[in-house]
């Protein structure tokens, strides 16, 4: 008996350690970027577009690059996924095609992100005539989360209970109705989180949009989806490596802009399953 | 004599294996028909024909005719949607929607419904809440989830959710084996009420329950159909005696 108690102990122990180990980084990243790059945060730095070689001024280009980006991305690679997802998941019949293709699909998610830059840069910037543009960037970061979103998707898909595929169909809906009114709506949250990991992935990836769209510095707002813009992460990269003498206090509030542009982005989406959860019970 | 189903010559197969052996039945209309038999009998695969459900399953043929209403059912060309809409099911688990109970009843108008009119979606949910007794209790917590109902009540939500897309066949699979004894006579009930409006199957291995509750009982084993004919003589003078030991308890 005792022995046992001692086991479970040392078990509990670890898996306590375990779980701060994983907690303690990440609360170091947030209190260091906030407490280092709240001073910098102020009117003129999110409104105000960089002055002076980048060493004044503000980021509001890149803050809007970054929201075009990561919008467009979502709007290419959300409708296909789930599409995608619907697909593997309701209609295609389980064999040696399908697991390759869904072996295929997870593996793309572990592809690194430059040889996504590198294949936007061939098919959108120079095959397809985009040049570095908007479009060419948001389409590149839609393929990049597209494993994502189609993973999850088809995992909150499967999740629903076949029970309310049964019982809908045995009420006479067709296949069709019964994804759109049974099972769609009761996997929407599981669509969700993978939209939100899909989108802080788009968001923070500097590799896939430096050749298909990143500018190094333009101090303007991108007129239409075929124009240039900054963005964010690059601009992280550009003003803490590129250009000397940047104040520390510049780059750390960058990044604390673009933690919350993040997470901004999530709590839409977070609102949007909570409610839907709500629903949900089964 | 009139049925409502007839099965000829029928058979089926889950890829290699026989379940259902040259099955010939009669089902009439406003009698309840319980079949009967141990696990693994093929009573639910042979339900499941009624309705098509089978079809779900990869790898299941079906040979033979079924007859509803004189028109064979397992054509290919037969608009299963109809059939459905015809042939209702009762689930073995009570599977109401994680929707509101307003909802559940509703959903096979949602589906069916050309145009929707709210008056008559109200007065489609009060029939079909008073004809599974559950209109006086519920009435005032429409809006409310129907996962929240308790077990039996859930059933009874199943069974006015199958009659509001008004069929002609109930089919019922193990309908009571999640309820307790006093929920399980209320449901029994409740059956012997809707058999004046419906062809009523039920699938059940609680013997006494398909003898309190069915007028025809049919004996399967092994995907045959060993005896069919009314409850009182299948159990107190069956013709086979696989079916008298089977309902003397000798096995099964």
């Amino acid at each position: 008996m005792r022995n046992s108690h001692r086991t479970q102990n040392i078990a509990f122990f670890f898996l306590l350690l375990a779980t701060l180990l994983i907690i303690i980084p990440v609360g170091l990243i947030v209190v260091v970027i906030i407490q280092k790059g709240l001073p910098a945060i102020n009117w003129q730095f999110v409104s105000d577009i960089p002055r002076q070689g980048m060493r004044t001024g503000g980021i509001f280009p890149a803050i809007v690059g970054t929201f075009y980006l990561v919008s467009g991305a979502i709007l290419f690679a959300l409708p296909i996924g789930l599409l995608a997802a619907i697909y593997l998941s309701e209609y295609a019949k389980e064999n040696l095609l399908t697991r390759i293709i869904k072996l295929a699909i997870v593996n793309l998610a572990g592809v690194p992100s430059v040889v996504y830059g590198l294949f936007g840069l061939a098919l959108f910037v120079v095959f397809l005539k985009f040049g570095a543009s908007i479009l060419a960037g948001s389409l590149t970061l839609g393929i990049m989360i597209l494993p994502v979103i189609i993973t999850t998707s088809r995992e909150a898909l499967e999740s629903v209970p076949q029970s309310f595929r049964e019982v809908s169909l045995s009420l006479g809906a067709s296949k069709w109705q019964t994804i759109r009114h049974i099972v769609l709506p009761n996997a929407i949250p599981g669509i969700l989180t993978g939209t939100i990991l899909g989108l802080g992935r788009a968001a923070g990836e500097t590799a896939p949009i430096l050749f298909t769209v990143a500018a190094f510095y333009l101090p303007r707002l991108p007129k239409s989806i075929f124009d240039q813009a900054m963005a964010l992460p690059y601009h992280l990269y550009v003003i803490s490596t590129q250009v000397p003498n940047v104040d520390e206090k510049i780059r750390y509030g960058t990044a604390f802009v673009l933690l919350t542009l993040v997470l901004f982005m999530n709590l839409v989406a977070i609102i949007i399953r909570t409610k839907f959860r709500k629903k949900k019970k089964w | 004599m009139s049925f409502k189903i007839i099965t000829k010559n029928l058979n089926l197969w889950y890829g290699g294996f026989h379940a259902l052996k040259n099955i010939n039945s009669g089902f009439e209309a406003n009698r309840i028909t319980a079949i009967i038999g141990p696990s693994g009998c093929g009573k639910s695969t042979m339900l499941r024909v009624f309705n098509r459900m089978n079809d779900l399953i990869d790898g299941v043929r079906t040979q033979g005719e079924v007859l509803i209403d004189r028109v064979n059912i397992l054509d290919s060309g037969v608009d299963l949607v109809a059939l459905r809409k015809k042939v209702g099911m009762v689930f073995q688990r009570p599977n109401p929607f994680p929707l509101s109970i307003y909802e559940n009843i509703i959903f096979g108008e949602k589906i069916h419904g050309e145009h929707i009119i709210r008056d008559k979606l109200d007065e489609i949910v009060e029939k079909s809440l008073k004809d599974v007794l559950l209109w006086d209790e519920l009435k005032d917590k429409l809006n409310e989830p129907a996962l929240r109902l308790s077990l039996e009540q859930k059933q009874r939500l199943c069974i006015a959710r199958l009659i509001a897309i008004r069929p002609d066949v109930l089919l019922m699979d193990e309908p009571c084996s999640t309820l307790d004894p006093q929920a399980t006579a209320r449901v029994e009930e409740l059956m012997r009420e809707l058999k004046n409006k419906y062809t009523i199957i039920i699938v059940t291995h609680n013997m006494q329950q398909a003898a309190r509750v069915s007028d025809d009982t049919g004996f399967m084993l092994l995907g045959e159909l060993v005896e069919f004919g009314r409850t009182d003589q299948v159990f107190k003078a069956p013709l086979d005696q696989r079916t008298e030991d089977y309902i003397t308890g000798r096995y099964g």
